[in-house]
């Protein structure tokens, strides 16, 4: 017995306990791995599948390119920037005579619309004299309208004539087609996508100052306080949390309206005049108000925990040590939070940036937030476009999320 | 945080100006919450307190709006009160449907939540669980991605999710699909998707439970000669029940509340009290909303304590003293 191997260690079914460890530990693994599969599954199904639906969809559109094949032909045929001849404009008025007898003018010319505004009606117009049309149709078409001819309009076409597109990124990031087809900015009207997604970036960072500004004195109280006294004030910052938040919201509406309780109570204390009522609901305003409230909670537990471990002691050593309160505040005190208020401050704003149903029914027109939009455009049946934007939303928020997890690890997340 | 006996005259003053900001502060918290409660006794259809109410007055104040959620979308309103009127206001009463729904949404959403999300957790708090960070991260998600973007993705998805209700697993699955064989505009689309927004609160409350919990009491089971089925249930539910039950009615809550995705991928069958009150708020705010969002006040307060209660139980039983 002197070769290598007689001196494993071994089992006692004389197995080298290494190779059983290793067993045992891969075991281990996958009976841990299988008690998660379940839910895996389940999640997969019900979260990254819809989520992959919604990303494949803004990158797809069939609304001009399954009514025009003639000229998706001609596209394939001529390389970008071939001048649209003869042929091109045959292709075009055969697929519009097409579109009449389909019906569906409308969704080709939708399609269009987007990156060039005013379309819809040109092509219902144009299609519902196609088949009369004759030879030379590009004279016939231009003679209609001269828009036909513009570079803008082909390069659009172009575009669409594949299902496939980022057109509606293109969109999101406020561009339309330039009068050379290439990409440019839009006009005034249409720039409101880049707009929103920075006030509601705006929005939700002035929401997380007020919600830091209003759970740090009291989070501070709470920690403070003997256990009992705490118990019981922690109550009053955990029942919003438990309150429907349709319920929170409409006790704001009916706060806040003109002729709500804040408003008669200035009136009846004689801050305003009965005919000088403040309009706080259906703005900006409103959404702030309620939004605080509604996110207070989610500041003030992870202050709470954090300041919970402060010992007293640093104080009251500080100040010992001549410190005056405010020095013994910001110098020591205040350091030691900062845990908590990235926690908190993180968390508010992540929740802020996607909130939609607050802002929907206290934020009237200019209190609206981007997931207001993409409700709106998925309304109004614009479906790539909202999915588009939800899509350039989602990347937002994953970042703060993974900022959130590697500053303070999604395992820290708890309640109450 | 009492005033120490060397305070300066300044400190004092702080001291107070600070308890007193805190004291706003909790006003702003818990006012909204308890003004609705008078408001939604008002006798006028009015949201702000009369005269009459103000001075106390009985008449000032009335069961009315209380009235309308019974008597609103019933078959025959003014009848007598008796048996019949009570059972078909069961039956038809907007509101009393409404909540049927809606428990019956929250319910098994509450289910599916809490058996996935209990299992995942017990895996996911194992030492040897492969990639536990990627994981968690994953199944907290739905809490942190935005819901309009879950709802609009769901409703692309649900519309597509269709079976062949001729065939065999088809004809399995069609009493829970849609007319179409979709999961548009179905119960069980609903709950899946309630189910998948109370998953994080399951994981990250049964998770906190498992945090104390002392594995080598699993090992002692099994060394008794218990089987794994038998060590869960005799040895690991019992610690964990009191994580699981905050869980589930974390899980509940949240169904119960949600309305954007009900909104998104819904059909006019799974009108819930969310939805109802979402569309009531939309169109004419009436005091019927207020009597409504009392009793889910109510409610509220009645699962709070019940959380608080087993936080309390769960503290005792993991031997964490509170100091």
């Amino acid at each position: 017995m002197a070769d290598a191997t007689g001196a494993l260690l071994t089992t006692s079914d004389g197995r080298p306990l290494k190779a059983a460890l290793a067993q045992a530990q891969a075991r281990a693994k996958r009976r841990a791995f299988f008690l998660v599969t379940p839910l895996l599954l389940f999640i997969v199904l019900t979260f990254l599948v819809p989520i992959g639906y919604m990303l494949k969809r803004s990158f797809e559109h069939d609304g001009f390119s399954k009514s025009a094949p003639q000229l998706a032909a001609w596209f394939a045929a001529n390389p970008k920037g071939t001048a649209p001849d003869e042929a091109a404009y045959a292709a075009l008025v055969a697929d519009l005579a097409q579109m009449q007898i389909d019906k569906t003018p409308g969704q080709a010319g939708t399609r269009i619309n987007y990156t060039v505004p005013g379309m819809i009606s040109e092509f219902k117009a144009a299609a519902r004299g196609a088949k009369d049309m004759t030879a030379p149709f590009k004279e016939t078409m231009l003679a209609l309208d001269p828009v036909w001819g513009e570079p803008k309009v082909w390069s659009a076409m172009r575009a669409a004539s594949s299902k496939y597109t980022s057109d509606f990124y293109r969109v999101a990031a406020d561009q339309k087609r330039g009068d050379d087809g290439g990409w440019a900015k839009g006009g005034d009207k249409e720039r409101i996508y880049i707009y929103l997604f920075i006030k509601t970036f705006v929005l939700a960072g002035v929401i997380t100052l007020i919600c830091l500004l209003l759970a740090f004195p009291v989070a501070h109280l709470l920690a403070t306080l003997p256990l009992a006294k705490a118990s019981l004030l922690m109550i009053l910052v955990l029942l919003p949390f438990w309150t429907s938040l349709l319920v929170r919201t409409t006790a704001w509406i009916v706060l806040l309206q003109q002729q709500g309780v804040v408003n008669s109570l200035l009136v009846w204390i004689g801050l305003i005049g009965d005919d000088g009522r403040i309009v706080m609901i259906n703005n900006q305003t409103g959404t702030i108000i309620a939004m605080s409230h509604v996110l207070l909670p989610f500041m003030v537990l992870p202050l709470y925990s954090v300041m919970k471990t402060i010992p007293p002691s640093y104080a009251r050593a500080a100040r010992s040590l001549g410190g005056t309160s405010w020095t013994t505040f910001r110098r020591v005190y205040l350091p030691q939070t900062i845990p908590g208020i990235a926690a908190g401050s993180l968390l508010v704003f992540i929740l802020a940036v996607g909130y939609y149903l607050t802002p929907a029914l206290v934020g009237g027109a200019d209190g609206i937030l981007i997931s207001n939009l993409i409700d709106f455009h998925m309304d109004k049946s614009n479906w790539s476009l909202a999915a588009a934007l939800a899509a350039i939303l989602l990347v937002a928020i994953l970042i703060l999320y993974w900022v959130y997890d590697r500053l303070i690890g999604i395992d820290r997340l708890k309640f109450g | 945080m009492a005033l120490p006996t060397y305070a300066s005259p300044l400190e004092r003053v702080w001291y107070y100006t600070f308890r007193i900001i805190c004291a706003a502060i909790f006003i702003f918290l818990i006012a909204p919450i308890i003004i609705v409660i008078p408001l939604s006794f008002n006798a006028e259809p009015y949201f702000t307190f009369t005269k009459e109410m103000l001075s106390l007055d009985p008449a000032g104040y009335s069961m009315r709006w209380y009235d309308t959620i019974l008597t609103l979308g019933h078959a025959a309103p003014d009848g007598p009160r008796d048996g019949t009127w009570w059972s078909v206001a069961w039956e038809t009463s907007t509101w009393i449907k409404a909540a049927k729904n809606s428990i019956w949404v929250a319910f098994w959403a509450t289910i599916m939540a809490t058996t996935l999300g209990t299992l995942a957790a017990l895996g996911l708090s194992r030492p040897e669980m492969p990639y536990r960070k990627l994981i968690t991260a994953l199944l907290i998600s739905p809490m942190i991605v935005p819901i309009i973007i879950i709802a609009v993705g769901m409703s692309f998805f649900y519309a597509k999710a269709c079976v062949d209700t001729g065939s065999t697993f088809g004809a399995l699955l069609a009493p829970f699909m849609s007319a179409k064989g979709c999961l548009a505009n179905t119960d069980l689309g609903v709950i899946m998707a309630h189910a998948t927004l109370g998953i994080p609160f399951v994981i990250i409350t049964v998770t906190a439970t498992l945090s104390g919990f002392d594995q080598s009491l699993m090992r002692a089971s099994a060394s008794l000669g218990a089987n794994p089925s038998t060590t869960f249930f005799k040895v690991v539910m019992p610690l964990i029940l009191p994580g699981v039950i905050s869980g589930a009615l974390f899980a509940f809550v949240t169904s119960f509340d949600e309305v954007v995705a009900v909104l998104f991928i819904a059909g006019p069958e799974q009108q819930t009290i969310p939805r109802q009150m979402f569309n009531g708020i939309r169109e004419q705010i009436s005091p019927a909303i207020l009597a409504v969002a009392t009793l889910l006040v109510i409610i509220s307060i009645c699962l709070l304590a019940t959380v608080e209660i087993l936080r309390r139980r769960s503290e005792k039983l993991r031997g964490v003293t509170p100091q």
